[in-house]
């Protein structure tokens, strides 16, 4: 058994800076200090922070959390450059349709119904004698909005309400989880034809409300799984250990951690539910005119497809860009938060 | 033993020697499918300020669960105490509501873990983690708790830790993550750590690194520390004392060296045969006969009978107390316990 004074003496540590490989015995004659040269390579220089873009970024090993790792994966992935342009059109056309269309949708010319292609009107004209292109980007707000406000919406309340189901478990579980069932298995088109068709006011937040109230359960029992996951790694019981209380190992220590997967689905969500909402309108229980919609341009257009082809066309063609865009977002942010699928 | 009867908030540091937690018969079951799996039968410990208890024992004996237990982290449900006592600074802590408990934790008793990969938060910096505890215990603000977390650091000898504070958990090696939950426990300089296997996941040599520095903050703060491990190369070189647990039980405890030169029970013996030597080459290498007893069927009477080389009828039959153990002119060895029904046979002969 060794002297402990003499095993003190010979503390590898006593020598700050020191790592590792070092044996007691090679500190009287060190020639290299992997500790150190390990240590200096990590250090981050503090310029490359501030300029992810720069050049040499890639080549420094550099500090990074899971969302820095996942972010230089999505600058990387061609799809999430496509269908971030796409998105960030979409939405400065939806900020600002005038910007696209100097036409109001909403003044129409019965005269010139169903007209094709004529100059300042490069999309035609629909049954009402409005001009298509115009009503194909104003269009996009209602999607968009819908998309976006339904989306945070049904996020919000789906992590809130499995989040805290994952971490109490017991009884509290037990009803969110039967309550999330059962608006799970309401089938979303027939819950819309009785719900919508009986309210009697035709705002778009209405329709917002539905969605969420139809959609927060898939988004709960993702975020419950993903919760009760995270809830048993280590770190949790040991940031318990040393004094953390409930709200903040919900809020610092799960919440960051569990909240991946919430995101991959609320943004392929996010393309399903304009889809819906464009259903919705379709079916005449969505958005009602005069608000502009795809849904509402669609269903019009659909009586008259073979006169005049064009009026379903540049509708439909800008809904399935949109639902695409976002899909492929989905998609891109899936595959850079998840691990496993590298 | 000395019953201390000062508050828990007091602050002040006890003499040397007074226990500064005692553990008291603890009884801790786990309500599973296929029955009451008793994990902790009657455990008793006590440590000192200052002082270091090793906690010794196989892969379920109770060890980490009493750890656990302690720190009030055990999960409730499935498992529940059942009976005992832990006082800390005499106070009981199973009668503390859980607010009062978590006050405790970190501050007063902080707890290093096994795996410090998994025991630090991946998706927050170990500064962030460190300057946690200052930010939750005492308030600090971002700033301050920064400039604490890089104190700790060095306190800890990591190195450039003003550089590396901001470096989040993977990209330190083995040893250094496990300095920093070092620097999390020691944190708030509490008065009790309790380390769970603190050198398990390292490479020996690292593990020597760790032990010495986890011993020499312990001596600088007096601080007690309650050590729990199954690797008896770990233990004799930092414990005051050990305490071997097998099935539930403490089944002896000894002042670290003459537990090692002169083992009282039947298993501390074949624990101690175990240990891989260098001059062994070639030879079978010693193991205790048989597996682990099922906790949902502890073996009637002494719970290692079925393993025992030595076990007699009365081994099937009763349970042995804790004997205190006495040299071959029958004159008591202090702090040395064996619950063994043939401790003389096995000590002396």
């Amino acid at each position: 058994m060794p002297d402990q004074e003499k095993y003190n003496a010979a503390d590898p540590l006593a020598e700050a800076g020191t790592e590792e490989l070092e044996m007691p015995s090679a500190v009287e004659n060190r020639t290299f200090d992997l500790g150190t040269m390990e240590a200096q390579s990590l250090i981050k220089p503090e310029r490359l922070q501030d300029h992810p873009e720069a050049p040499a970024a890639d080549e420094r090993v550099e500090a990074r959390s899971l969302w820095q790792d996942a972010w230089r994966d999505l600058r990387r992935n061609p799809i999430f450059i496509i269908s971030g342009l796409l998105i960030v059109f979409l939405i400065v056309m939806a900020v600002w349709p005038g910007l696209f269309a100097s036409t109001d949708p909403l003044k129409c010319d019965l005269s010139k119904s169903q007209q094709g292609v004529s100059s300042g009107h490069p999309f035609g004209y629909d049954n009402q004698g409005c001009d298509v292109y115009a009503r194909t980007v104003y269009g996009a707000r209602a999607s968009i909005t819908v998309g976006v406000c339904a989306t945070a919406g049904a996020a919000l309340v789906g992590t809130v309400m499995g989040g805290l189901a994952g971490f109490f478990g017991g009884w509290f579980d037990s009803v969110v989880s039967r309550i999330a069932d059962i608006f799970f298995g309401i089938p979303i088109l027939l819950g819309g034809l009785v719900f919508l068709s009986v309210v009697p006011s035709q705002s778009i937040w209405i329709v917002v409300a539905f969605i969420v109230v139809l959609g927060w359960p898939q988004i709960a029992r993702i975020s419950r799984g993903s919760v009760i996951t995270v809830k048993q790694q280590d770190y949790v019981t040991a940031a318990e250990a040393l004094g953390a209380g409930s709200s903040r190992l919900m809020v610092r220590h799960i919440l960051p951690n569990a909240v991946a997967p919430i995101i991959v689905v609320a943004t392929i969500a996010l393309g399903t539910y304009i889809a819906l909402e464009a259903t919705l309108s379709f079916l005449g229980v969505g958005l009602k005119p005069p608000t502009v919609s795809w849904g509402i341009d669609i269903s019009s257009a659909s009586d008259s497809f073979r006169n005049a082809p064009h009026m379903l066309l540049y509708p439909a063609g800008a809904l399935s860009i949109t639902v695409l865009a976002f899909i492929m977002l989905g998609d891109a942010v899936r595959d850079a938060l998840d691990p496993k699928l590298r | 033993m000395t019953t201390v009867t000062e508050k828990a908030d007091s602050g002040e540091r006890l003499a040397p020697g007074t226990p500064l937690l005692e553990v008291r018969d603890l009884h801790v079951e786990f309500v599973t499918r296929d029955g009451i799996a008793k994990a902790v039968n009657g455990v008793n410990y006590s440590v000192a300020a200052g002082e270091t208890l090793a906690v010794l024992g196989e892969s379920g004996s109770g060890k980490s669960v009493t750890a656990q237990t302690i720190m009030g982290i055990l999960d409730m449900p499935p498992g529940r105490v059942t009976s005992g006592e832990i006082l800390f600074r005499g106070q009981d802590m199973l009668k503390m509501s859980n607010e009062e408990r978590r006050k405790i934790r970190g501050r007063k008793i902080a707890m290093i873990f096994q795996d410090a990969l998994s025991s630090l938060n991946p998706v927050l910096s170990v500064g962030y983690q460190l300057g946690e505890m200052f930010r939750v215990h005492q308030g600090a603000s971002r700033k301050e708790a920064k400039a604490k977390a890089i104190e700790l650091m060095d306190r800890v000898r990591i190195p450039a830790a003003a550089q590396r504070v901001n470096d989040y958990p993977h990209q330190f090696s083995g040893g250094m993550r496990q300095r920093i939950m070092i620097a999390m426990a020691l944190a708030l300089e509490p008065d009790l750590i309790i380390a769970d296997e603190p050198t398990t996941a390292l490479d020996v040599t690292v593990q020597a690194q760790v032990m010495d520095l986890l011993a020499e903050l312990q001596a600088e703060y007096n601080m007690g520390l309650i050590l729990i491990t199954h690797d008896l190369g770990v233990v004799a070189d930092v414990a005051d004392k050990i305490a071997v647990m097998y099935a539930g039980r403490i089944v002896e405890t000894a002042p670290v060296h003459e537990l090692y030169a002169s083992p009282a029970h039947p298993y501390t013996k074949g624990l101690l045969r175990s240990i891989p030597r260098l001059d062994q080459k070639g030879q079978d290498l010693y193991a205790i006969k048989g597996l682990p007893p099922n906790l949902l069927k502890v073996p009637a009477g002494c719970a290692f009978n079925p393993r025992c080389d030595i076990a007699t009828d009365l081994c099937r039959t009763e349970i042995p107390a804790l004997h205190q153990v006495a040299d071959k002119d029958g004159a008591e060895l202090a702090g040395r316990r064996s619950a063994c029904h043939l401790w003389k046979e096995t000590l002396h002969g």
